[in-house]
């Protein structure tokens, strides 16, 4: 997803949440270890990461559920680091709904509006504008208990807009559909999203979900921000080995810098003892230990050596077959695999590789990425 | 083989289910059909204190001792002011039970487990003797008089015992665990993102409270209400010990008529009155709620 081309781009939009600094500690563990983040009005912006990374206590500060042990929190240029939640202008998708079982679906939706004091007519019209946003428009009479677990997801989203909040949070919001609910459930958030204009900051541990959905991705590993970019950027150049590992398979081969010309350098590689070639933005010299990494899908096998700057020989010593795809692992050197992705473009019976096969891998320069860390 | 598994199935199935009917038939129904036999017999003096149902052949039943609870108004005054007792006792234990049961349901989870054998705690003593011991506390000569003379609250020692603040009072010591146990039952197991939500939702604490955790807890409220009006309604030790002997509660004219009158049909057919005009109206709300529940699928 890159978004509709009439998007204004990111960086002149103001600021929808800023966190400078923000550090939240329970007891000796650090959950949140001083984290700055912006992200931009209107936004779909992901929080990735395993759980225990410190994603969901980030995403419980911003909503005013727990309260920084230091850092400031700013929402539409507002203070709102000791706000309490019934006072910020956000509100939240939960991960269990947390719909009221003893409401009907628009009392659900009415609830945050009726605190507001808001008119009773004007206050029907909106809950059934939100339920027509969501498709839900003829179940307001219905309790939560007779709604399937898609359609309870769509009362929360609905329930959380109906207040206009300046930034709607959503935690693990398609953790509980299955996988093809799932899928078509992200295009249709996606949509919502770009619809209405709203910033969606969403909690994630699916890298396949935080890809698909967003605009921009914050990787977290134990309370901190490791890498911020769009899906594109993060995923074709990741700033560590941590990265590079936890979205999508990396292929990571150790190495030191032989020589440095502009962006691409000589790496002499660990295993084989050969020459590659990659690119890398960081300043780079001579004895540097690296890593490079290397897609499965950039990698192209031949039965014969091609000549190429980058080869690698070795053998097939295991296929996946995954239908779509088939990844080869091919061992280069005593302990040390590559994966190899080809698509099965003919059937599975005709595949070019079997296994103890010789083969020659190679990749453009240009997908070779350095990795310092 | 399979036959045979679905039948020994069958059979423990059977048991489960018949054990609790077993219990039931032995020791509610086949009783209660006793008492009700009783209560259409006549009193007379010998062993036992009446007449058999089935005399020379014929059936004997009478409907006489129904006809004179009708007749004398004590009995529906006694009956009318065990239920206003009741309902007031329950209704205070409601306002007591509420805040002891979401303190213990909001308290960390380690400190559950102490605070509610804190509330069970009572029931290891006996509870005549505890209901006693509120003799010694509210007599004229009595701790709390004595306290309040000292402290000067009181010219003159304040007539407690024998009224029917003192027996409010012993109905609601003595029964506040009913209300507390249910009560905290709904309360713990509600879930707490629900509270979250509303305060996200923009609702303060206390319309959060109000809006969601007060009526998700009606059910343990209304069932603590029941275990405690019930039992009040044909309270007997309670208003003898702390009551005065003109606290006419429909337990008490049981008691006399049982074992001072030794009226024993007439006795009977008082309680088996009472269990009527308690169990009718609650059979029939529950009726009503299920058919509620049935309609709403």
């Amino acid at each position: 997803m890159t978004g509709p081309a009439a998007k204004q781009p990111l960086d002149d939009r103001p600021a929808a949440l800023i966190l400078e600094g923000v550090t939240r500690r329970f007891g000796a563990t650090v959950a949140v270890d001083a984290v700055d983040l912006t992200v931009r009005s209107g936004e779909l912006f992901s929080l990735l990461g395993a759980s225990g990374c410190g994603k969901t206590t980030l995403l419980r500060m911003i909503a005013g559920f727990e309260i920084p042990n230091s850092g400031r929190v700013l929402i539409d240029g507002q203070d709102v680091t000791h706000a309490p939640p019934y006072e910020r202008p956000v509100n939240m998708v939960f991960q269990s709904y947390a719909l009221f079982p003893h409401m009907t679906v628009a009392q659900n939706v009415a609830y945050g509006l009726k605190q507001t004091g808001m008119a009773r007519s004007e206050r029907d019209d909106r809950v059934q504008e939100v339920l027509a946003l969501v498709e839900l428009d003829s179940f307001g009479r219905r309790r939560p208990d007779q709604l399937s677990g898609g359609q309870r997801q769509r009362v929360a989203l609905a329930r959380a807009l109906a207040k206009r909040p300046k930034i709607l949070l959503l935690d693990e919001p398609l953790g509980a559909l299955d996988r093809k609910l799932r899928e078509r459930t992200q295009f249709e958030l996606v949509n919502l999203q770009e619809r209405i204009g709203t910033t969606f900051i969403l909690v994630t541990h699916d890298q396949e979900e935080a890809m698909t959905m967003s605009d921009r991705i914050a990787i977290m590993q134990g309370g901190h921000i490791l890498q911020i970019g769009p899906p594109r950027e993060v995923y074709e150049y990741p700033t560590s080995r941590t990265v590079a590992d936890f979205i999508g398979a990396a292929n990571l081969l150790e190495g030191t810098v032989a020589s440095v010309e502009g962006r691409s350098a000589e790496i002499r590689l660990q295993a084989t003892g050969g020459a590659a070639m990659a690119e890398s933005d960081i300043p780079l010299k001579t004895g540097d230990a690296v890593t490079v990494m290397v897609r499965p899908e950039k990698i192209q096998a031949h039965r014969a050596s091609t000549g190429a700057a980058n080869e690698l020989s070795g053998t097939v010593i295991d296929i996946a077959y995954l239908g779509d795809l088939s990844i080869y692992h091919v061992q280069i050197a005593d302990g040390v695999r590559v994966q190899v992705a080809i698509a099965n473009r003919r059937h599975a019976d005709e595949a070019p590789f079997t296994w103890d096969d010789a083969v020659f891998l190679s990749w453009h320069p240009g997908d070779g990425v350095i990795l310092i860390t | 083989m399979r036959a045979r598994t679905s039948i020994a199935s069958g059979l423990g199935r059977r048991l489960v289910v018949g054990t609790p009917f077993f219990w039931l038939v032995v020791f509610f129904l086949a009783p209660f059909a006793i008492v009700f036999g009783i209560s259409l017999s006549r009193s007379r003096f010998g062993v036992p204190p009446y007449e058999p149902l089935w005399q020379n052949g014929a059936l004997a039943a009478r409907l006489d001792n129904y006809a004179f609870l009708l007749d004398d108004p004590l009995y529906l005054t006694a009956l009318l002011n065990s239920l206003e007792i009741a309902a007031l006792s329950a209704a205070i234990c409601l306002v007591l039970g509420y805040p002891i049961a979401l303190g213990v349901a909001r308290a960390p989870k380690s400190w559950r487990a102490p605070l509610l054998l804190a509330v069970i705690l009572p029931f290891w003593t006996s509870f005549l003797i505890r209901v006693y011991a509120w003799t010694g506390l509210l007599k004229k000569e009595g701790l709390i008089n004595d306290a309040l003379i000292w402290l000067g609250l009181a010219a003159e020692p304040i007539q407690m015992l024998q009224t029917d603040f003192a027996v409010h009072l012993g109905i609601v010591y003595s029964y506040l665990p009913f209300m507390v146990l249910p009560l905290y039952a709904s309360l713990e197991r509600q879930d707490m993102s629900l509270l979250e939500a509303a305060s996200d939702l923009g609702a303060r604490p206390w319309r959060a409270f109000l809006t969601i955790t007060l009526p998700l807890s009606l059910p343990g409220a209304l069932a603590g209400f029941l275990l405690v009006f019930i039992p009040a309604v044909g309270e007997f030790v309670i208003p003898e010990l702390l009551g005065d002997a003109g606290t006419a509660m429909i337990g008490k004219v049981l008691w006399t008529e049982f074992f001072n009158n030794r009226d024993w049909p007439l006795a009977a057919a008082l309680a088996i009155t009472v269990l009527t005009l308690i169990v009718a109206p609650l059979a029939w709300l529950e009726h009503l709620r299920l058919k509620r529940s049935e309609a709403s699928q």
